[in-house]
């Protein structure tokens, strides 16, 4: 399988292996017919988790994780891109319907945008909210606190 | 009745028998709240629900209200002191939560827990697993109209809770697993504690059962109510309980075997229909399973020590890891990515509960709204974990 998709892809798809765990790290652009690739042809049914991590100093600041599962195979897979700051991403919710809430979150903590997906807002945090709080230069103890000052009618949340 | 100072409100006063052509009743579409405080959402939980008549047209979940960034906590905590903060996600499971942290970070310690720990963790998360459905089942029962079971199952729950408590000293947010094994030997009688409460806990579901499962009023409010399919609920990535009951045979305990699960002989319940009837079979199947389990670990623990060879300050190499367990609500994991210091750079939770929720609004379209009650109970959320 990592053969066949490595004389397709070329440079664009490094397969990777850390600790017996596999995944790709894979060029933008292949998002998200890679990710399709692997549900159609190679039976990753289960979307199970759609994540980020921020990394501040690198030109490319963000890396996006996809964890899959074969129901068939019994094999996980994780699938990495990196975007810069500001930069979209296709959603995956045509895909995997599980990916509408997990890209919710993933824009809800680091400010993520998802072309294409049906109703992208803010899940955790209320609507309205600035920043978001997974991002590195977001403090432990930084809050909006003109939100919590409006909305609550208290100085502070702290 | 075409008295115009009748005091009755409008849809009755104008009620014009002479024009039958006029609509009887509002045939709009009505958008109702419910939540966030509401004894049936199990937590703080948001649907907005629209309506015609009494039927779901569709609904949308409002969720957050219990946010705490467990995953920002995590990135200013080192290993070992965000190991507490994990029980406080699933707080009806604190030790299926424990479990998944250490054993994520002993993966990415590359160390492994020796065997007696091993049997401890599994008779430990086993037992939460027992407690976790009663709490469920108490409070599910409850939310349809049955009060009987949460007095039955609160009380039986009292004895695992028991257990934990002299374990380890605490009864819910119990803290019991360290990274590379567990902190405290069992005290004298555990094996003893456990023993009786294998004993007692059978005849005990089948009490539940002779209050439910062939009660008429139970059938009726359960049977056909929020059915999803396998596919759906492989589309939607539900796990659990709720993936079981739809027909889809998988356990991460059988399928991708941590701690030493691979040595115990136990089946995996499945439904049928995936209606709200066949969850609450799977997971009363499944407490009888544990016990199976429990009884093969009570009578196998060796001997030996109970932690890893672990550092006293947990450094791991630069590196990522995903491990993940079937928590008593679904597949429970935490990906953890290192940069080499005392601090996790990122923790990640995949929480059960959140993603399962996300089948809320295909399981009741179509149903009545008495029939939401059910299906956010037959889920089995907690909110602590949706919101983290």
């Amino acid at each position: 399988m990592v053969e066949k998709y490595r004389r397709q892809y070329g440079s664009g798809l490094e397969p990777l292996t850390y600790l017996g765990q596999n995944y790709f790290s894979v060029d933008r652009s292949l998002i998200p017919d890679f990710l399709r690739l692997l549900r159609d042809e190679e039976q990753f049914d289960y979307c199970v988790d759609i994540t980020a991590v921020h990394y501040p100093k690198r030109e490319k600041q963000f890396d996006v994780v996809w964890i899959l599962y074969s129901f068939p195979r019994n094999e996980r897979v994780r699938v990495k891109t990196q975007i810069a700051d500001g930069e979209s991403l296709p959603s995956s919710v045509g895909i995997w319907a599980t990916a509408n809430w997990l890209e919710r979150e993933v824009f809800d903590m680091f400010g993520i945008k998802f072309d294409g997906h049906p109703d992208l807002k803010r899940i955790l945090l209320p609507d309205g909210w600035k920043g978001h709080p997974l991002r590195k230069d977001y403090g432990i103890l930084q809050q909006d606190q003109e939100w919590v000052q409006i909305n609550l009618g208290i100085e502070s949340g702290q | 009745m075409n008295d115009k100072t009748s005091s009755l409100p409008n849809a009755v006063s104008n009620l014009d028998l002479e024009t039958p052509e006029k609509p009887y009743l509002d045939s709009n579409e009505l958008i109702i709240n419910m939540g966030p405080q509401h004894p049936a959402t199990h937590g703080v939980l948001r649907v907005i629900l629209k309506l015609d008549g009494e039927k779901v047209l569709g609904t949308e979940c409002v969720i957050g209200y219990l946010h705490r960034g467990v995953e920002k906590i995590a990135e200013n905590r080192t290993y070992t002191m965000f190991n507490p903060y994990v029980d406080r996600m699933d707080y009806v499971a604190a030790v299926s939560n424990g479990l998944g942290y250490c054993q994520a970070v002993e993966k990415l310690l590359n160390v492994e827990a020796p065997p007696r720990a091993n049997y401890i963790r599994v008779i430990l998360t086993e037992l939460n697993r027992i407690a976790s459905h009663q709490l469920w089942l108490g409070t599910h029962a409850l939310d349809i109209g049955a009060m009987t079971p949460l007095f039955y199952t609160f009380r039986d729950r009292e004895e695992i809770l028991k257990i934990f408590e002299k374990y380890c000293g605490a009864r819910l947010t119990t803290h019991a697993f360290r990274i590379g094994g567990c902190q405290y030997e069992t005290y004298a009688g555990f094996e003893k504690d456990v023993k009786n409460y294998l004993a007692f806990l059978p005849p005990k579901i089948d009490e539940y059962e002779a209050l439910l499962t062939g009660n008429r009023i139970w059938l009726e409010r359960t049977k056909n109510v929020g059915v999803i399919s396998g596919k759906d609920c492989i589309a939607l990535g539900v796990t659990g309980p709720v993936l079981r009951a739809a027909g889809v045979k998988w356990d991460i305990r059988k399928a991708q075997p941590y701690a030493n699960y691979a040595d115990f002989d136990f089946e995996i319940p499945t439904g049928e229909n995936g209606d709200t009837f066949d969850r609450y079979m799977v997971r009363i199947i499944e407490m009888r399973q544990s016990l199976r389990i429990i009884e093969q670990a009570v009578n196998g623990i060796p001997e030996g020590p109970i932690m890893a060879k672990v550092p006293k300050v947990i450094k791991p190499a630069v590196g990522e890891i995903y491990h993940s367990i079937e928590a008593p609500k679904g597949e429970l994991g935490y990906f953890i990515v290192s940069d080499g210091s005392t601090q996790p750079y990122r923790v990640r939770v995949r929480p059960p509960s959140f993603v399962n929720l996300q089948a809320l609004d295909i399981m009741v379209r179509g149903q009545l709204v008495a029939d939401v009650i059910a299906v956010i109970g037959t889920l089995d959320i907690v909110l602590g974990e949706v919101d983290r």
